[in-house]
């Protein structure tokens, strides 16, 4: 297997590839580092899938008798101002973050990359109108444009989603574009043209292949930011509403109890901190591995 | 095309002039696109701007005058020329909220972002730029992998949590800080007054004791902000670092003998127009995440001001808010750009 797997001269296009595909994995492995980054977005993901049988109690389920109790054995990180369990919340609170982190990486990468290498390509007139255009939102603060356009539309998590996703593309095509305008001139691109490929088949099935894999590193990346601003959202009261399970509303919530019942409002930050910094580790060792220049 | 002078002669002076045309051009198309997201913003809004003037029971007659007195019946790109014209006049409406104009809101409340803004970057130069070179210097060491799990955390860590946390050890536990806002209600009315600044009105004014309570109460924002702006900081001079350090005209300089210092002070003075960009970046972030700071610390700053406004359906206030804050990144920005080309003899001489 590992013989077939680094054979110098691969019989197919499909053994060529999982040889490459061996090879990055272990130089991905080498990095402990790395390693913890994707274990942590493996236990977000699982978290989330697999919420009701790990939470220990109804994340929504009210009781005032039991309200503000310090964490236990019954509960483990203690209760809120509803007498609701905090763990099970924090629990249920990983499916709202991965519906944000999901959704967005959706809508941005594609159309960040679709325009990147439409402007890369095509350059001239076409380029500069939507480079022009990617600048625009690129000057805008992410947050506060954000928070005007959850301001125009209702506030919630879906809100929340479009306004990081308006925010969020720019910096994909901007990214795209400089690599379509290093390969666009290859010979292997004029071979291809010679052949008589039409533009969308050598857009899509030859240079986006190529602006994929900073796509990824850049969207690993850009997912700790991204949970950041949804979290931030949410703590302002504009992401997730009430009573919904989501990180950043559950620290305000319990902004008001900090004095006494500090567990309410740090515990989601503390969850908040593990997956944003879980991202931040996978991205920056997925970079390592992916990005020719270093490896 | 001969009303230009001829300039060839003076490859610098033609290559400002021609940098200079081209930023001015960024610069307008820009605003010009930044002012038409927000317009488009505000007439997206599902509140009738006219009812929101005359309340809900009125007559069709006073209905149709007031719409009409807004200019809301005429097409669309009219009303956006008659927006742009007003903006130019300094004219952003006027705040539901503190019934004052919303430049005056803006003036009112924007130092004590800057405050806070500069301070966290101060901070984080001050710190960023040393610990990033000895991570450059002990490339893959411990103190190296130390480092950058601090600033690793610094990126991932949400501000507004942290100044919960902060508040709850420095100021409610340990009582090292003053807590919530910019002054103790007691300095509030005390104060002199000028520039708005309270750092300068008090050392304008001698007053000493109002400093003292101010940088208390700006201790912890300031150190939250400056850690998170380490954080990017640190990690940019690192790489610029490393990046000079394996040039070939510092292994030329070692061959010649010289210390180890001043290589190392070789290497860092050629860093120094790409830190100012990363520098001028990282105050430009510092003024958004402004917003939540200001919400947890209660710093009447323009962050404050746009969420307070946002939740009392203040859109005036918002839409202006954010136009000025995008206008101030669109100058950092150009700024920055700027100020890398004039320290870089390199881009200087290759662009003309």
């Amino acid at each position: 297997m590992r013989t077939w797997l680094l054979s110098d001269v691969p019989d197919s296009r499909f053994q060529a590839g999982c040889g490459q595909f061996y090879l990055i994995c272990l130089s991905f492995l080498r990095s402990p580092l790395a390693v913890v980054g994707l274990l942590i977005v493996l236990a977000l993901i699982l978290f989330a899938i697999f919420a009701p049988s790990i939470a220990s109690h109804d994340p929504y389920a009210q009781s005032l008798a039991n309200r503000l109790l310090a964490p236990s054995a019954e509960h483990w990180l203690g209760t809120d101002h509803l007498g609701r369990d905090i763990w099970s919340r924090v629990v249920f609170g990983s499916r709202s973050t991965l519906l944000v982190i999901v959704t967005v990486a959706i809508i941005v990468g594609p159309v960040g990359l679709l325009v990147g290498i439409i402007a890369g390509y095509s350059g001239g007139v076409v380029d500069r109108v939507l480079m022009r255009i990617t600048d625009i939102f690129l000057a805008f603060p992410r947050l506060i444009l954000a928070l005007a356009f959850t301001a125009v539309l209702e506030p919630g998590l879906q809100s929340a989603i479009i306004a990081i996703a308006v925010t969020s593309w720019p910096a994909y095509a901007r990214l795209a574009r400089a690599e379509t305008t290093i390969y666009k001139d290859a010979d292997f691109i004029q071979a291809i043209r010679l052949q008589g490929a039409s533009t969308p088949r050598i857009l899509l099935g030859h240079i986006a292949p190529l602006c994929l894999p900073s796509t990824i590193v850049r969207l690993t990346l850009d997912m700790a930011g991204v949970i950041l601003i949804a979290a931030g959202l949410g703590f302002l009261g504009l992401g997730a509403q009430p009573p919904l399970a989501e990180w950043g509303s559950m620290v305000s919530g319990g902004r008001d109890y900090l004095l006494d019942y500090w567990w309410i409002a740090t515990t989601p930050g503390i969850a908040i901190c593990i997956v944003s910094l879980g991202f931040n580790i996978l991205g920056d060792g997925l970079r390592d591995v992916l990005d020719p220049r270093t490896r | 095309m001969t009303i230009l002078p001829d300039l060839s002669k003076f490859p610098i002076l033609r290559n400002t002039v021609k940098t200079t045309g081209d930023v001015v051009a960024t610069l307008c198309i820009t605003l010009f696109g930044l002012l038409l997201v927000t317009f488009v913003i505000g007439r997206v809004i599902p509140i009738d701007p006219v009812l929101a003037i005359t309340g809900d029971r009125v007559s069709p007659e006073v209905y149709a005058k007031v719409r009409d007195e807004l200019g809301l019946d005429l097409p669309m790109w009219q009303q956006f020329l008659n927006y742009l014209g007003k903006l130019f006049q300094g004219d952003f409406g006027t705040s539901v909220l503190t019934s004052q104009s919303v430049l005056h809101d803006v003036a009112t409340y924007f130092p004590a972002t800057i405050e806070l803004a500069l301070a966290g970057t101060l901070i984080g130069i001050v710190f960023g730029i040393p610990l990033g070179i000895a991570s450059a210097i002990y490339k893959n060491t411990w103190l190296d992998q130390i480092i950058r799990v601090v600033s690793l955390i610094g990126y991932s860590i949400p501000i507004f949590w942290l100044g919960l946390v902060g508040l709850l050890i420095f100021y409610v536990k340990l009582g090292w800080v003053a807590g919530v806002g910019r002054l103790d209600v007691a300095f509030e009315y005390i104060i002199e007054r000028k520039t708005g600044f309270i750092m300068l009105d008090a050392l304008l004014s001698g007053q000493w004791d109002i400093l003292e309570n101010f940088l208390s109460h700006l201790a912890l924002p300031a150190f939250l902000l400056g850690y998170l702006s380490m954080a990017y900081i640190s990690r940019m001079t690192r790489s610029f670092m490393l990046e000079q350090l394996g040039q070939i005209y510092i292994t030329t300089a070692r061959v010649k003998g010289l210390s180890e210092g001043r290589v190392v002070w070789h290497a860092f003075r050629n860093t120094f127009t790409q830190l100012v960009t990363v520098i001028s970046l990282t105050f430009a972030n510092l003024l958004e995440g402004a917003v939540l700071t200001e919400t947890v610390f209660a710093w009447p700053g323009i962050g404050l001001y746009i969420t307070n406004s946002l939740f009392a359906a203040d859109m005036n206030a918002v839409l202006g808010g954010t136009t000025i804050i995008g206008i101030c990144f669109v100058l950092i920005n150009i700024a920055a750009d700027a100020l890398g080309r004039f320290f870089d003899p390199r881009i200087r001489r290759s662009a003309s």
